[in-house]
């Protein structure tokens, strides 16, 4: 670069004027600015005794959950489209001959692996029936890595516990169920 | 077998020695889980308030936390690396610990206590652990100076170079403020007229005129100074985190950095308790506490608990600057030392010395009044000039930006020449 470059704007410091050469409006912005902060209002949320607020639960990216349809049967059709879109690669579905008419397949077990995955949400963005969803429950703990390993039933699970805060984007959204 | 026994002077410099120690550790601790919660404050966090009574629920705050801080710290593994100088690396956190706990026996931490004819005392017993002292202020000089001999070796002793970095920059820190220092003291001691600390405040509470008001100029001095000889931010250089990984006890761990941290702290305490005592009237507060002698219990704790409140006032003031300016570069800290903080002292001193060498002549031709006026409204005067010609007069910053000419090698040259092109020509 050719500093005397006619091409290049320089943008100069302004000059101090004496109050700032007196250092006076920097002792008093600093000053002010920390004792404002002092008193004000604390971001911090005290976590186990107080729970987080998620913005807007329906887009959150918690924990996984399998979507039941209105009998209570699990909605994957075993397609495979989540697994083969995960980058973490940590769903493993075992598919087997549907014993519904109105399908062909399903999960014979489907698991999710929740220390491989990295919470990106496409297998969500993947699935043509909406069946795997993220919810927004977000202490996700276990005492051992098989516990982390999460199964069919275990996911099913998640929904009945979320259904009712968490109702299913896709109906949420205006699409048919 | 009488001789045997501790005399009553003896009993009680120990009791003094004790209750100044035990509670100036205890201050410590707390204070840093006070500097904890002010730097968690200041950034909209909460600070530590989970720690609270061992084995129950009971919270208190984080009130705790000094212990837990303090359990830990000594549990830890105390490593010496193996390139280090041994002797040295062990002496360094006893120099420095000893040194700053040392000062504290010149260091008057209340006023006095009244006679107590039950224990043998006829008369007032100062709250200062060597009474006798002459010299205080000079005690307490000499031994801060003597605690850089501390952070020297420790970064010298460790062997490393972000520790030998951080003693470097401590000693040519040090001694260009101790210089500061030194002028904003004098000036403090010629209007006292005693270099001893009780007697400095006794001076404040009986004019009824803290230093801070009296002479402007060498308390701002004073004070700038005593944050850097504490390495305090903004000019806690030896020992930037940023740049040298914690300065000169980068290789200490375990119990000698504990003594490292501690005495950090004591020496902000100190640089507190000297601004209270020497410019903030010490004890003194108008309508509160009386001038005279001490007569009551009640005076001698209210004058306690006003030199604590305002010693806590400073160290909150210390701890909430910390936050609030970012740190100078060393050349700006040298500049400001030398160029700036020098001729300002010089100039209170010479005004102080010349306001005291002819009061005697102002009061006797024009009054007390008229004399009292001029000795406070000329400090105020060289302040207000002398902060404006320092402003004026000192460089603002170094212009490192690259040199901008328009000469023949731009018509030569079309735009976006090279770098190498330039050098070529």
């Amino acid at each position: 670069m050719n500093p005397g470059d006619p091409a290049i704007t320089w943008i100069e410091d302004k000059p101090l004027g004496l109050a700032e050469r007196l250092y006076l409006p920097l002792f008093v912005n600093g000053l002010t600015t920390t004792a404002r902060h002092l008193v004000s209002p604390k971001v911090t949320v005290s976590y186990p005794d107080q729970r987080p607020k998620v913005g807007n639960p329906l887009i959150y990216r918690g924990v996984h959950r399998l979507n039941r349809d209105e009998d209570g049967r699990v909605k994957c059709v075993a397609c495979f489209l989540c697994a083969t879109a995960c980058p973490a690669r940590c769903i493993d579905i075992v598919a087997a001959e549907s014993p519904w008419p109105d399908r062909d397949k399903y999960p014979e077990s489907f698991q999710i692996d929740e220390l491989r995955c990295i919470f990106c949400g496409m297998c969500e963005e993947a699935c043509p029936v909406d069946a795997v969803e993220l919810t927004s429950l977000l202490d996700l703990t276990g005492k051992s890595r098989e516990e982390m390993i999460f199964d069919k039933e275990k996911l099913l699970s998640v929904y009945d516990m979320t259904k009712d805060a968490e109702p299913m984007k896709s109906t949420a959204m205006g699409c048919t169920p | 077998m009488q001789s045997l026994l501790p005399s009553l002077p003896t009993i009680i410099a120990l009791v003094k020695i004790g209750a100044l120690i035990g509670g100036l550790m205890t201050a410590a601790a707390y204070l840093v889980l006070v500097e904890r919660w002010m730097a968690a404050w200041v950034q909209d966090r909460k600070g530590p308030n989970r720690v609270g009574i061992p084995l129950t629920k009971i919270r208190l705050f984080g009130l705790g936390q000094p212990l837990a801080d303090g359990l830990k710290i000594i549990l830890k593994e105390d490593f010496t690396p193996k390139h280090v100088d041994k002797v040295l690396y062990a002496a360094a956190p006893l120099v420095i610990l000893a040194a700053s706990l040392a000062i504290f026996a010149a260091i008057p931490f209340g006023s006095s206590l009244p006679p107590i004819p039950a224990l043998g005392l006829e008369s007032e017993e100062p709250l200062l652990v060597a009474p006798g002292l002459d010299v205080g202020v000079l005690w307490v000089f000499a031994l801060s100076s003597i605690a850089v001999y501390g952070v020297l070796l420790g970064g010298w002793a460790s062997n490393n170079k972000y520790g030998f970095l951080g003693g470097l920059r401590s000693s040519a820190q040090l001694v260009a403020y101790e210089i500061p220092l030194g002028l904003g003291l004098l000036g403090v001691v010629l209007a006292a007229g005693s270099l001893k600390l009780d007697a400095i405040m006794d001076a404040q509470a009986s004019s009824g005129i803290w230093y801070a008001f009296a002479q402007p100029l060498g308390f701002v001095v004073f004070m700038i100074a005593s944050f850097a000889e504490a390495a305090r931010l903004p000019f806690d250089l030896p020992e930037a985190e940023q740049e040298l990984v914690g300065g000169y006890h980068t290789e200490y761990s375990g119990i000698k950095l504990l003594l490292f941290l501690v005495s950090e702290f004591l020496h902000m305490v100190t640089a507190a308790f000297l601004i209270v005592i020497m410019f903030l009237g010490g004890w003194h507060l108008w309508g509160l506490t009386g001038s005279g002698p001490v007569e009551t219990w009640l005076v001698a704790v209210i004058r306690f608990g006003v030199l604590s409140a305002k010693i806590l006032g400073v160290i909150l003031f210390f701890m909430l600057v910390r936050w609030s300016w970012p740190r100078f570069r060393f050349d700006q800290l040298m500049n400001l030392a030398w160029k700036v903080m020098l001729p300002l002292g010089l100039a209170n001193l010479v005004t102080v010395a010349t306001v005291e060498e002819f009061r005697p002549q102002m009061v006797t031709a024009f009054g007390e009044g008229t004399a009292a006026a001029v000795a406070i409204a000329a400090p105020w005067a060289v302040f207000v000039l002398g902060w404006i010609a320092a402003g004026m007069l000192t460089p603002t910053g170094t212009d490192n930006s690259p040199i901008r000419t328009h000469g023949p090698l731009d018509a030569e040259h079309s735009l976006g020449s090279r770098p190498h092109d330039l050098v070529e020509a």
